[in-house]
């Protein structure tokens, strides 16, 4: 059937450059992280819930998350997390402004994609110094 | 096949579903998230780390117990949309769609749990 299809379209449609030839871009490399930083707040979701329903639970069962979410590898979940956090909202404002019609060419694409690299950084420092 | 014109082999198979009203819902849900995530990360980070009295007596405030649950609801609603474009892009057939029912289940179970959790504390 899928042979038969592309046997009978007249068109030689141009196929995208597959993924492990492409040449990584600021553009793409920004956008992917987009994607992975979202997904991934999952993790830090699910840890911050559980600790929600241990301190609507009880003293004990508070004691073992409290534990979990400040020993050394939890603060790492929630320290990655909070850069994730950063950087996807800023990843997300430059998709509103892109889906105003704004910034849609690569160079302010691009600029906006330094700002979201290092803006993301330096509002989890200062997020750290407020706290 | 062979016979059939290359619009009426396209008809049905792209867009022009529910995509308008699954981008709109991402876009509504990123405007309020960007209130909501600084007001969370704020309340959230000024509190965690405290003794178990002091957390319960924070949450039993109105103020930081609405964010929490706002941010719960609107972040799990946020994350159902996001996660399903991903989960469409990498996965085909019969695994997408049990993937996609998992993770719909996945994120209204949390944000259930969380605002069970916060009613409990703040009530």
């Amino acid at each position: 059937m899928a042979e038969a299809k592309r046997a009978a379209s007249p068109i030689n449609r141009p196929l995208s450059p597959h993924l492990t030839i492409y040449r990584l871009q600021l553009t793409s490399a920004t956008s992917i992280l987009v994607r992975i930083t979202g997904n991934a707040l999952i993790v830090a979701a699910l840890l911050i819930i559980w600790w929600f329903v241990a301190a609507a639970t009880g003293p004990a069962a508070f004691a073992r998350a409290d534990y979990v979410i400040t020993s050394w590898f939890g603060k790492l979940v929630l320290l990655g997390s909070m850069l994730a956090l950063w950087y996807h909202l800023l990843g997300g404002i430059r998709h509103l402004i892109w889906d105003s019609g704004r910034m849609l060419d690569v160079k302010k694409s691009e600029q906006f994609g330094i700002v979201m690299l290092a803006g993301s950084v330096v509002l989890t420092i200062l997020t750290i110094l407020i706290l | 096949m062979a016979y059939l014109t290359d619009r009426k082999r396209a008809v049905g198979m792209g867009s022009a579903k529910t995509g308008t009203a699954h981008h709109w819902q991402m876009m509504v849900t990123s405007v309020a998230l960007l209130g909501l995530i600084p007001l969370f990360l704020f309340t959230f980070g000024h509190i965690v780390g405290a003794p178990y009295a002091a957390v319960v007596a924070y949450y039993a405030r109105p103020f930081p117990a609405i964010v929490a649950g706002l941010t719960f609801l609107v972040g799990a609603i946020h994350f159902r949309s996001g996660v399903q474009v991903l989960i469409e892009d990498y996965v085909h057939g019969f695994a997408r769609k049990a993937l996609i029912i998992a993770m719909i289940c996945l994120s209204y179970t949390a944000a259930a749990t969380g605002l069970f959790a916060i009613a409990r504390i703040a009530l």
